[in-house]
C-alpha cells in the first residue's frame, strides 16, 4: 500500500468531484447557445456558468489532479516517503479555502470576467485571492518534489532518477517558472485594482504577463497524460519503453521550449509589433517537437508488446494489444484526439494563418480536444491504474471502465468536430446567444445542435466514470484480492548511468532563464520603456 | 523488429530527423508567406489614449465610419465600447484596399468579420489596424468575439461590401450605410 494513501486519495477525489460538476455547467452552456429552448438561459447565469466551468477545468481539476498524482508517483518511483508529509496536507488546505473562496465569489454573481480575467474587468478580490491560495499550495507541493528527488539521489549517487519521478520534477519545475506570470498579474495589477488601491490598468502589459502563463500551464496540465504515456502504457500493454532518453529529452523540451511561446495567443494584439510575435512563433515551431518524438517512442513501444504477443506483420502487433486494458485503450483514444488537437494546433501557431481561426468556436475545439480529450482521458486512466493501490481493491471486470473511455472520446470528437468546423464558419466565442433567424448563422444550426449531442455523451461518460470509482469502494462488485505494488515500465535497455543533464535540471533552466529574457525581456520592458496610456479599472464584483 | 540498443539509438535518430524535416517545412511555409506574399498578424504599435479619444481627433464622433483620404485610400473607423460599435454599419467599396482602424474607450474587445480573414483584438490604449480586401460584395457581420463584459453577446456590427460604381463618397469624403 502506498504511504499517503489518504492524502492522494483526498486530492483526486476533490479533483474528480469538481470536474463531475463542472462537465454539467459544460453541457448547459453549450445547450443555451444552441437553437434549441434551455432553462436559466440569461447572460448573467452564462457567464456565471463560463467562469465557474474554466476555473473548475483549468485549475481545481488539473491542479488537484496533478498534485495527488505527484505525490504518489514520487513515493512510488522512488519508493520512499515524500518529505514534509503535513506540508502536503497544509497545501492541501490551502487550496480547498481557496477553491470555497472562488467558487464561492463566482456563484454570487461577484466574479463574471471569466478565468482568464480580462483586466481592466475586475472580479471580488476574493476570487482571485482564492486562485493565489491555490497556486501558493502547489508552490509547497512543488519544492516537495524537488526535495524528494534530491534526497533520493543524495541517497542512490550515480543512479538515473526513475522517469515517472524525472518527469513529475520537469512539471514542478515548469510550474514554478510558468506562474509567475500570472502570480505578477494578480499581485500587483489585478488585486490592487479589485481592491480600489488603484483606478487605472496597463491593459497590455496584463495581457503580456498571463500569455506568460498562457502556454506553458497547458503543458502542466499535459504532462501527467505523458508520464502515463510513457511509464504505464508500455507496461499495460505487456511490453517495454523502446527508449528511457527519448523520454527524459521529451521532458526536458517540454520545460524548456513550452515557455518563451506564450505570446502566440497575442497574434492578434495591438501592444506588440511583428518582431517578437514572429520570434515566438519561430519557438513555439519547436515546442511539436516533444510531442512529435513520443508519437514515435510510444507506438514503437507498444509494437514491442504487440509483437510479443504473437502480432506479426506490419500491422499485425496493432490487432495483438490488449486493448481491453484501459490504459492501452486511453493511450489508443488520447493518440486519436491528439493528431486532430495538435493539427488544429499548428494551424493556431501558423502566424498569420492564426487570424482566420482567432475567437472562433475552433479555438474552444483546439483546447477542448487536447486538454479535454487527449489530457483528461489519461487522467481517468491514471485513476483506473492507481485506484487499486489507493484502496486495496481491484475491480473484476474492466469493461465498464473501457466502455466509459470510449464514450469520452466518442462525445469528444462528436462535440469538436462541429466546433472546428463552426470556427473556420467565423462562429465567434463567449456568447450565450446567436440569431439563428439570421441568414448568415442559419446554416449553423445543426452543427450546433450535433455538438449538444457531444455533450450529452460527455456527460454520460463522466457519470459512468464517478460510478467507476465508486465501486471499488462496493464490496460486491469488487474482488478483495492481493494488489501487487505500483510498477512501472521498465525500458528495452534500462539505463545504468544517464548524463547529468538527463539526471536533473540545473542546466536546463539557465536555459529556460535565457530563452525567457529573449522572449519576454523586450516585450515586458515596453510597457516601462514606452509606456502606454492606461485604461479605467470596470469593476464587475456586484453591487458593492 | 529488433530491439537491440544500437538498432533503437539508430531509429530514434533517424525519427528525430524526420521531425525536423517536418516542421522545417511548416516553418519555411510560415516564413514564404510572410517574406513572398506579406501575410502578417495586424502588428501595428500605436498607443491612444481610452479616456479622451472620444473628444478630439480621428475617434471622435464626427470622425468616424468610412471616407476617402485625399490619396484616395478607404479608411473606416470604428469605436468598439461596452456594448457597441460606433458606427453599427459601415460601407466599404469591393475589390479595393480598405484600412480598417478599431479603438477602445473602456475594456477589452475585439472583432472579426465572418467569412473573411480580418481579426484583431481591440486592447483600450492603442489603435488597432488591419488591412484588407473584400473580393465579394454583400452583407458581412463583424460582432465583438472578446468577453468584455455582460453585454457581449450583443455587440454586434455591419459591413456592407458594395460594387465600387455604389461606393459613392459625399462632398466631405464620407460614406454611410444611411437609414435602415
Amino acid at each position: 500500500m502506498v504511504p499517503a494513501r489518504r492524502l492522494v486519495l483526498a486530492y483526486l477525489w476533490t479533483a474528480f468531484t469538481v470536474f463531475a460538476a463542472a462537465v454539467v455547467l459544460g453541457v448547459w452552456q453549450m445547450w443555451v447557445r444552441s437553437p434549441i429552448a434551455a432553462p436559466f438561459s440569461t447572460p448573467d447565469n452564462y457567464y456565471l456558468s463560463v467562469t465557474a466551468h474554466g476555473t473548475a477545468m483549468a485549475y481545481v481539476l488539473t491542479t488537484f489532479f496533478i498534485m495527488g498524482f505527484g505525490y504518489y508517483a514520487a513515493e512510488t518511483a522512488l519508493d520512499q516517503k515524500v518529505p514534509g508529509p503535513r506540508w502536503a496536507w497544509v497545501a492541501y488546505a490551502l487550496g480547498v479555502i481557496g477553491v470555497v473562496m472562488a467558487i464561492v465569489t463566482i456563484f454570487a454573481g461577484r466574479a463574471s470576467v471569466l478565468y482568464t480575467f480580462y483586466p481592466p474587468l475586475t472580479a471580488s478580490v476574493f476570487y482571485y485571492l482564492g486562485l493565489v491560495l491555490v497556486v501558493v499550495g502547489s508552490w509547497i507541493w512543488c519544492v516537495q518534489m524537488i526535495a524528494a528527488m534530491a534526497l533520493w539521489k543524495r541517497a542512490n549517487p550515480g543512479k538515473p532518477v526513475p522517469l515517472a519521478m524525472f518527469a513529475t520534477v520537469s512539471n514542478a519545475m515548469l510550474w514554478l517558472w510558468t506562474t509567475a506570470g500570472v502570480a505578477v498579474e494578480l499581485l500587483f495589477i489585478v488585486i490592487p485594482a479589485a481592491l480600489g488601491l488603484t483606478e487605472t490598468v496597463d491593459v497590455g502589459l496584463t495581457r503580456t504577463l498571463f500569455s506568460w502563463t498562457l502556454h506553458a500551464i497547458v503543458y502542466f496540465w499535459l504532462i501527467p497524460a505523458y508520464i502515463a504515456f510513457y511509464t504505464m502504457a508500455p507496461r499495460a500493454a505487456g511490453g517495454r519503453l523502446y527508449s528511457d532518453t527519448m523520454g527524459r529529452l521529451s521532458f526536458v523540451l517540454f520545460l524548456v521550449c513550452s515557455l518563451p511561446v506564450g505570446m502566440h495567443h497575442l497574434f492578434m494584439d495591438p501592444e506588440h509589433s511583428s518582431g517578437f510575435k514572429f520570434v515566438q512563433m519561430s519557438l513555439t515551431v519547436l515546442v511539436t517537437v516533444p510531442t512529435l518524438l513520443t508519437i514515435f517512442t510510444i507506438p514503437a513501444s507498444l509494437e514491442i508488446a504487440g509483437r510479443m504477443r504473437g502480432g506479426t506483420g506490419l500491422f499485425g502487433w496493432i490487432g495483438a494489444l490488449p486493448w481491453r486494458e484501459p490504459m492501452v485503450l486511453a493511450t489508443g483514444l488520447a493518440f486519436v484526439m491528439l493528431w486532430f488537437g495538435g493539427g488544429g494546433g499548428l494551424i493556431n501557431m501558423s502566424y498569420a494563418m492564426n487570424a482566420m481561426v482567432h475567437n472562433t468556436s475552433w479555438v474552444t475545439a483546439h483546447f477542448h480536444l487536447i486538454f479535454g480529450g487527449t489530457v483528461v482521458i489519461m487522467y481517468f486512466a491514471i485513476a483506473y491504474e492507481i485506484w487499486p493501490h489507493l484502496t486495496g481493491r481491484a475491480p473484476v471486470s474492466p469493461r465498464g471502465q473501457c466502455a466509459q473511455l470510449w464514450l469520452w472520446a466518442i462525445g469528444m470528437m462528436v462535440m469538436t468536430v462541429p466546433w472546428h468546423w463552426l470556427g473556420l464558419e467565423g462562429q465567434w466565442r463567449r456568447v450565450a446567444h446567436f440569431d439563428y433567424a439570421d441568414p448568415a448563422i442559419a446554416g449553423w444550426a445543426p452543427w450546433v445542435d450535433a455538438s449538444v449531442v457531444g455533450g450529452v455523451i460527455l456527460l454520460v461518460s463522466a457519470a459512468m466514470f464517478v460510478a467507476n470509482l465508486l465501486a471499488f469502494y462496493a464490496d460486491a462488485t469488487v474482488a478483495l484480492r492481493p494488489v501487487p505494488p505500483q510498477r512501472y515500465a521498465i525500458a528495452a535497455h534500462p539505463p545504468a548511468r544517464v548524463p547529468a543533464m538527463f539526471n536533473g535540471f540545473g542546466m536546463w533552466n539557465v536555459v529556460v532563464l535565457v530563452l525567457m529574457l529573449c522572449a519576454y525581456g523586450y516585450p515586458i520592458a515596453q510597457s516601462f520603456i514606452l509606456p502606454a496610456p492606461q485604461a479605467n479599472v470596470h469593476r464587475m464584483s456586484g453591487a458593492s | 523488429m529488433s530491439t537491440e540498443e544500437s538498432t533503437i539509438a539508430r531509429s530514434e535518430l533517424r525519427w528525430t530527423a524526420v521531425v525536423f524535416a517536418a516542421i522545417g517545412v511548416v516553418f519555411v511555409a510560415i516564413v514564404s508567406a510572410t517574406l513572398v506574399f506579406h501575410e502578417q498578424p495586424p502588428s501595428h504599435r500605436e498607443t491612444i489614449d481610452p479616456t479622451t479619444m472620444h473628444l478630439a481627433g480621428e475617434f471622435a464622433e464626427g470622425n468616424l465610419g468610412t471616407s476617402l483620404g485625399p490619396d484616395g485610400g478607404v479608411t473606416t473607423r470604428i469605436v468598439a465600447t461596452q456594448f457597441a460599435f460606433v458606427p453599427q454599419c459601415a460601407v466599404v467599396p469591393q475589390g479595393k484596399p480598405v484600412t480598417f482602424r478599431f479603438a477602445s474607450p473602456d475594456v477589452i474587445h475585439g472583432i472579426l468579420i465572418t467569412g473573411t480573414n480580418v481579426n484583431t483584438m481591440v486592447v483600450p490604449g492603442y489603435v488597432s489596424e488591419v488591412h484588407t480586401v473584400f473580393a465579394e460584395s454583400g452583407d458581412y457581420l463583424m460582432p465583438c468575439h472578446e468577453f468584455c463584459g455582460l453585454g457581449h453577446g450583443e455587440m454586434m456590427a455591419h459591413i456592407r461590401v458594395v460594387p465600387p460604381a455604389q461606393f459613392n463618397p459625399d462632398k466631405n469624403g464620407k460614406v454611410g450605410c444611411g437609414p435602415r
